[in-house]
């Protein structure tokens, strides 16, 4: 076969295999060989399960001959962020804590994956509990830029994104609770969506915050991850939090955005707090080319006012370790996981709690227990937990009135590029955490966002921010495949295929 | 000092928890059964066991019999409540939180009378009924007294976990000065017998279905500001109750009377010698870290369905005690009797199925409650109220006698039929055929001339000694008092 599988998109994989030009045994091979071949550098994936793809890969195939009547994406492959819970296949949410740990159930995400028939190539690399927005918090190592692999992935979803930007996967499933997919999206040069809070279940998703955390779907193109999207989404009656809406045709959104025109009248909504200052100047080149492409297209470029926005992070970052301290209390030794024996003293519960706790959590989990545990405690939890349930609400009213006069909100979704190993410092740990002042409010909000890539500043990818109210993720498709489209077109070429595919082992060195 | 001369010095004040745990099909937040029993940790789901990713989802039942205490308990219903997590680390609680309800409890406001044995009516505050999830089970091997200490390793059991719970709070019950210990066991009972009559949970002490932690404080006198008070934990028998309020009313007493002061803390009640012991000290700033459970959305219980649930609650006991009471014309204690044995309900069906209650009672109380402990089963299992309502109505008329119609009932517990069948079929009715009762009569005092001499001595109660021959002559089928009369007869003509 000439033709490289790796190279095409999910929805051309789908249609091939289809029209029977190849099987998915074909497709699943092709990339599992490509993981073979390119994962020793780029450190996507923290277990990867040839046996279980293949197998699923051959099922498809088998029910396809016989003319069964398939999921219209079956057969395509799909990487899974390992905190998504999978019977029978280890999930260690990328901590030394669950190095081991096998499950014994499957979540809501990945029992829909096995149902509609995608085979599951493997878990990728993460930040320990999705805390970090590099990677490198991941107990398993690093993972690698494809476009530079002295430069990190993002994260928290890292190996998700390098999956797809690598051509390891066509398709990857990340969670987002302060900008965990779009950002690593925006460093590797691929899509990522974050979905409005409920629309995918989050049983079997390993929490860090529960009132932040969303699955999110991540693939090269915009169609794809709307396709991942569809597959996903929709009511759980495991999770309370998930909505019980009908799921929106989000393939339509994404062919209504591709016909031409389709920008004509939509108002794009830039925010005044996120300033051009904040941004390096390539990403700022960048997103303004990609603005004005979209205002020659038709669409109008209106200024909003976020006036909590300076608070945002402030209150995020009281939250989601409040949350997490509280969710991560069950890793004690005591049922599953790491448990470690004190080295000197009495082994009771207590002791054996401690001596795991301070033996299977990375530092940067243990900064966001304390700090947690701390804003909640008797007399501090109305200064801070309190205050930052209330910044929470002054963020959702700021974006309902800017959603008063914009579509969509639109901005760069990462102030830099991808970042050399080694910057996120543990005595410096806020210069990271601003990094994430443009994502966090939809979190906080609940509301969806999109990284899209914009196109490139020193040969490295630049995303491209779309926002949408709660329960309009349709309308970030549609604005988002109209986007793609004038990008693909300036550059003459989409973005992501212009990545290094090639990995040298000897550049791949980290500082970490 | 003596518990007596501890209440003629000081007001003693009570405050009581009590833990119903609610008989739902499932637990309160994940589709596990929820059953007494089982092999360890048989009774889980990721959720139960707090595995990663396992999310809680609210259980509709548990809600729906939480509104049913609340309305009994004459509360108000929150129109809208959270859950809250209370973060603690022990190896019974599989996340390290348990799920409970803060400071927005689904009930509060409300007020119950409780009645004790004399009748006096006490009337109890409710401050709040509250939802919450059991912990699991943990239990210490290899130490001598089954506590951690000394303990060589332990054992937990998630089952319990997870099982629906109503705490039910009072303000503080003041006032009741001697009566302090009665009224308190009183209490329980009283919501023990409204969890039953409301159906929402079998409410069996001994199987821990329902806990009360006492608290219990003293001070000088009813003007006072309220004392220091202690909280012993999960005592769960009424006798329990009583004991701990006397003791720890007499301990804090003596320690008062020393110049001393009350330690805050929890303590334990011992079964052997009613005693108290201190457990850990509690204060008021234990910091559990409340938050709102981000997992769940508020519970917002409409109006239109608390007003059905509240015209769908059956008689409350206490109105319905008194109007039996009332009705049937039986005694304060045969009353108690019929309700501590779980009985009033067969017992009344059985009246409206036409027997005298008189008769009903003596029925269920005595002989089926005998067969029933006998079997080990329930009394339920054994007969209908209409089947006992058709026995006493064959002795009403003369059919059977007391000892034939056990018979008969021997035969309806076997499942041969209603007691009318069972009798014709072992031909048990009384026999009237004097012929056969007069040889018997005959043949038993010809075999016996000592015992005849004795009664014409004016031993009336010989007779005794002649009726066995005669009932084995005649298979039990005579009646006595004929039977008597025809010895008498013979003997004195």
């Amino acid at each position: 076969m000439s033709q490289d599988l790796t190279r095409l998109t999910a929805a051309q994989l789908a249609d091939g295999m289809r029209a029977g030009e190849y099987t998915s045994t074909d497709v699943t091979r092709a990339h599992l060989d490509r993981i073979e071949a390119t994962d020793d550098v780029i450190g996507s994936f923290i277990s990867v399960t040839p046996d279980a793809a293949l197998a699923t890969a051959a099922d498809v195939d088998r029910r396809r001959a016989a003319g069964e009547d398939l999921h219209p994406f079956a057969g395509v492959p799909v990487s899974l962020k390992d905190v998504v819970v999978t019977a029978g296949i280890r999930t260690t949410a990328g901590s030394k804590m669950l190095e081991d740990w096998v499950p014994p159930y499957d979540s809501t995400v990945y029992a829909k994956i096995k149902d509609a028939g995608l085979p599951v190539l493997g878990k990728t690399n993460m930040d320990e509990f999705a805390m970090g927005s590099t990677t490198e918090h991941s107990a398993f190592g690093p993972t690698r830029n494809p476009w530079d692999t002295t430069t990190v992935p993002g994260g928290s979803s890292g190996g998700a994104a390098t999956s797809a930007a690598a051509y390891q996967a066509p398709l990857a499933v990340g969670t987002d609770t302060g900008g965990s997919v779009r950002q690593p999206a925006a460093f590797t040069g691929t899509v990522g969506v974050k979905p409005t809070y409920g629309s995918v279940s989050r049983y079997g998703i390993v929490a860090m915050a529960s009132s932040l955390d969303q699955v999110g779907p991540l693939g090269r193109t915009v169609a794809d991850a709307a396709a991942l999207h569809q597959l996903l989404a929709g009511h759980d009656p495991r999770d309370s939090t998930s909505l019980s809406d009908a799921v929106p045709d989000f393939l339509a959104a994404v062919q209504a955005g591709a016909r031409d025109g389709s920008l004509k009248g939509k108002r794009l909504g830039t925010i005044r707090q996120l300033s051009a200052d904040d941004y390096d100047d390539g990403v700022r080149a960048a997103f303004t080319q990609a603005l004005e492409l979209a205002q020659q297209a038709g669409a109008e470029i209106v200024e909003v006012d976020m006036p909590s926005l300076r608070y945002a992070l402030d209150a995020y970052y009281l939250i989601m370790p409040s949350e997490a301290s509280s969710n991560l209390a069950r890793y004690d030794g005591m049922r599953f996981g790491l448990r470690v024996e004190p080295e000197s003293g009495p082994v009771t519960a207590e002791t054996v709690m401690s001596a795991t706790r301070a033996a299977g959590f990375g530092a940067e989990v243990k900064r966001r227990i304390l700090l947690g545990t701390y804003a909640l405690s008797a007399g501090y939890y109305d200064a801070y937990y309190g205050s930052a349930q209330k910044v929470r609400t002054l963020v959702q009213r700021d974006l309902a009135a800017a959603f008063e006069k914009a579509d969509v909100l639109v901005s760069p979704t990462a102030p830099t590029t991808a970042l050399p190993f080694g910057m996120e410092s543990d005595d410096d740990p806020m210069a990271l955490y601003l990094g994430d002042a443009a994502t966090i409010p939809a979190n906080l909000a609940g509301i969806p966002g999109m990284s899209l890539p914009a196109g490139l500043a020193n040969g490295m990818p630049v995303g491209f921010q779309l926002l949408a109210p709660a329960r309009e993720d349709a309308r970030l498709y549609e604005v988002g495949s109209a986007i793609e489209a004038l990008v693909t077109d300036a550059a003459g070429a989409p973005v992501w295929a212009g990545v290094p595919t090639d990995y040298a082992a000897e550049s791949a060195t980290t500082s970490a | 000092m003596k518990y007596e001369d501890a209440v003629a010095k000081y007001d003693p004040a009570l405050g009581i928890e009590v833990h119903v745990e609610l008989g739902t099909a499932t637990k309160m937040f994940d589709d596990a059964p929820n059953t007494f029993g089982g092999g360890a940790n048989e009774n889980t789901t990721p959720t139960s066991l707090g595995l990663p990713g396992a999310l809680p989802v609210v259980n509709r039942t548990a809600i729906e019999y939480a509104i049913r205490i609340g309305l009994a308990l004459g509360c108000e219903i929150a129109e809208s409540c959270r859950f809250a997590r209370k973060n603690y680390f022990y190896p019974d609680l599989a996340k390290n939180f348990q799920t409970s309800q803060a400071d927005e409890p689904i009930a509060y406001d409300g007020s119950i009378d409780v009645e004790l044995e004399d009748g006096t009516i006490v009337p109890v505050a409710i401050e709040r009924a509250h939802m919450e999830e059991d912990a699991g089970k943990n239990t210490h091997v290899g130490g001598a007294s089954g506590r951690i200490h000394g303990a060589d390793h332990s054992l937990v059991d998630y089952n319990r976990a997870g099982v629906p719970l109503v705490e039910i709070v009072t303000h503080p019950i003041t006032g009741v000065g001697d009566r302090a210990p009665e009224v308190a066991a009183a209490y329980v009972r009283t919501l023990r017998d409204i969890f039953r009559a409301i159906g929402v949970s079998e409410a069996r002490m001994e199987q821990g279905n329902v806990r009360a932690d006492i608290n219990v404080s003293l001070r000088a006198d009813a003007d006072a500001p309220l004392g220091t008070r202690t909280e012993t934990k999960n005592v769960n028998s009424f006798r329990s109750i009583d004991r701990t309020v006397r003791y720890e009313i007499a301990r804090q007493a003596e320690i008062l009377d020393a110049g001393g002061s009350i330690l805050q803390e929890t303590r334990h009640f011992h079964e052997t010698d009613g005693s108290t012991s201190s457990g850990r000290p509690k204060s008021d700033a234990d910091d559990y870290r409340y938050f709102p459970e981000p997992d769940l959305v508020p519970v917002a219980p409409s109006r239109d369905w608390v007003e059905e649930i509240r015209a769908g609650l059956p008689e409350l006991p206490a109105a319905r005690r008194r109007r039996l009471l009332d009705e049937w014309g039986i005694s304060e204690l045969e009353m108690r009797d019929i309700i501590n044995a779980d009985l009033l309900d067969p017992v009344e069906a059985t009246v409206v199925a036409g027997a005298k209650p008189d008769a009903a009672r003596k029925w269920w109380m005595g002989e089926i409650a005998r067969v029933a402990k006998q079997k080990d089963v329930e009394a339920t299992e054994l007969a209908t109220p209409e089947h006992v309502a058709e026995l006493q109505k064959l002795i009403d008329d003369g059919k059977l006698n007391d000892k034939l119609a056990r018979k008969v009932l021997a035969g309806v517990v076997e499942g041969r039929g209603t007691p009318a069948q069972v009798m014709e079929a072992d031909g048990l009715q009384i026999v009237e055929d004097t012929g056969a009762l007069e040889a018997a009569v005959d043949e038993a005092i010809a075999a016996n001339p000592d015992v005849v001499e004795k009664i014409k001595g004016g031993k009336m109660q010989a007779i005794g000694a002649l009726m066995g021959p005669i009932m084995k002559a005649t298979r039990g089928q005579a009646d006595a008092g004929t039977a008597r009369e025809m010895i008498l007869e013979r003997i004195n003509s």
